[in-house]
């Protein structure tokens, strides 16, 4: 909150100015981004618990969780998605407060995680042949996520030169 | 202030999700409150408001009605062993062939100890071979190599579970195993294998376990964070010897 981050926000006042819409659509990036949280925090404390790594008579989890891709060097992969959304919910929430950079990040950030989602969702149908649903809510999350950057990256008003 | 409140906000984002993610870790009220009740009668007695029947109430889970296993149940370990650990089990979970080994090893740990009957339970709904593996391992066991067959099956899931159909692979088992093909093919699609698997998805039904492996350990159910490792498996055999 110094000075560098106080002339990001004059110059998202000035040049791109946050709009009603765009910051709207921070508001709603932010939001989906708890949404993400929320699973990926309760994937992580069940894969923790050993919970999902059981066959259970109901879901398709067991056979997703407690395969080998569903941990990256020991952690949980559920833990990357928590601190990948986590990061994707500060970054919309700042956007949305008018700092510029911020939103530039999320772009980034956002189209690292729907390639993630797209090899996951491969995963899934081709290699382990079944679905987990907090993995495909997961999924439905991050492609809202890219839409909604997507709409920003082509609407932004741009500063004239 | 207004500058402030963006990283109020995520703050408190932060705040919120360790406080969610730690009452989530936290044992659930029900179930888990068994183990550290059983250690000391004082809670137990100021819980139930009856101190008089406290020192009893301590004493009974000590002395635990002796598992019944019927003569023809697959058992490991010695008859009189002070601890029977069922394992309801389906050959085509990955969960049930990682924690397999495990219970050969806590076998290992508690030769005089520990025995431990295995118990079917397919998840026919999620598996569909599991059943089929089942009955082979029943097959097989009528030629008296049930383990055998059981070990190979865990062993060799990830081979057999996508194969469509797995049965070839069961009978490559078989010859493997030295077993006579023609009646072990028979075998698995007679009655008698198929009564030994229904009778053990029923005892399972019954007592409405939710998944596999699940193991009840003198007659009492653990929970599967109890249970998935050999030192939590352990433990729980530690508090049956103790009597608890």
């Amino acid at each position: 909150m110094g000075r560098a981050n106080e002339s990001l926000r004059t110059n998202a006042a000035t040049a791109e100015g946050p709009t009603l819409r765009s910051t709207l659509l921070d508001a709603a990036a932010a939001l989906l981004a708890l949404v993400g949280v929320a699973d990926s925090v309760y994937l992580t404390v069940q894969h923790l618990l050993g919970n999902t790594l059981r066959c259970t008579i109901t879901s398709g989890c067991s056979e997703v969780l407690g395969s080998p891709y569903a941990s990256v060097w020991g952690v949980p992969l559920a833990t990357f998605g928590a601190v990948a959304y986590f990061t994707a919910f500060s970054l919309a929430t700042l956007s949305a407060f008018g700092y510029v950079k911020a939103r530039t990040l999320l772009a980034v950030l956002v189209a690292a995680m729907f390639v993630v989602t797209l090899w996951l969702l491969y995963l899934q149908a081709f290699v382990l042949n079944a679905f987990c649903q907090y993995c495909l809510l997961s999924a439905a999350v991050t492609t809202l996520l890219a839409v909604i950057v997507l709409i920003q990256r082509l609407t932004r008003r741009r500063p004239f030169a | 202030m207004r500058k402030a409140l963006p990283f109020v906000i995520i703050a408190a984002v932060l705040l919120a999700t360790f406080g969610a993610g730690f009452l989530l870790m936290r044992p659930s009220s029900g179930g888990q409150s068994d183990p550290p009740a059983a250690t000391g009668a004082t809670p137990n007695a100021g819980a139930q408001g009856a101190s008089p029947a406290a020192p009893a109430a301590t004493q009974e889970p000590a002395k635990p009605a002796p598992v019944v296993v019927e003569p023809s149940a697959h058992v490991r370990g010695p008859a009189n062993a002070p601890v029977t650990i069922e394992e309801f089990s389906d050959f085509q979970c990955p969960t049930c062939a990682r924690m397999h080994p495990v219970v050969k090893q806590l076998l290992a740990k508690y030769p005089q100890q520990v025995r431990v009957v295995f118990r079917h339970y397919p998840l026919a709904t999620i598996h569909a071979f599991a059943r089929e593996a089942a009955r082979a391992a029943e097959a097989a066991g009528m030629q008296g190599k049930f383990w055998e067959m059981a070990d190979l099956l865990y062993e060799k899931q990830a081979e057999w579970s996508k194969a469509a159909p797995a049965r070839p692979y069961f009978v490559q088992y078989a010859q493997q195993l030295g077993l006579d093909v023609t009646r072990f093919q028979q075998d698995i699609d007679g009655t008698a294998a198929a009564m030994r698997v229904v009778n053990d998805e029923r005892r399972a039904a019954s007592r409405r376990f939710q998944g596999t492996p699940t193991f009840v350990v003198n007659g009492r159910e653990l929970k599967f964070e109890e249970s998935n490792d050999l030192s939590k498996l352990s433990a729980a055999v530690e508090r049956a010897l103790a009597g608890q």
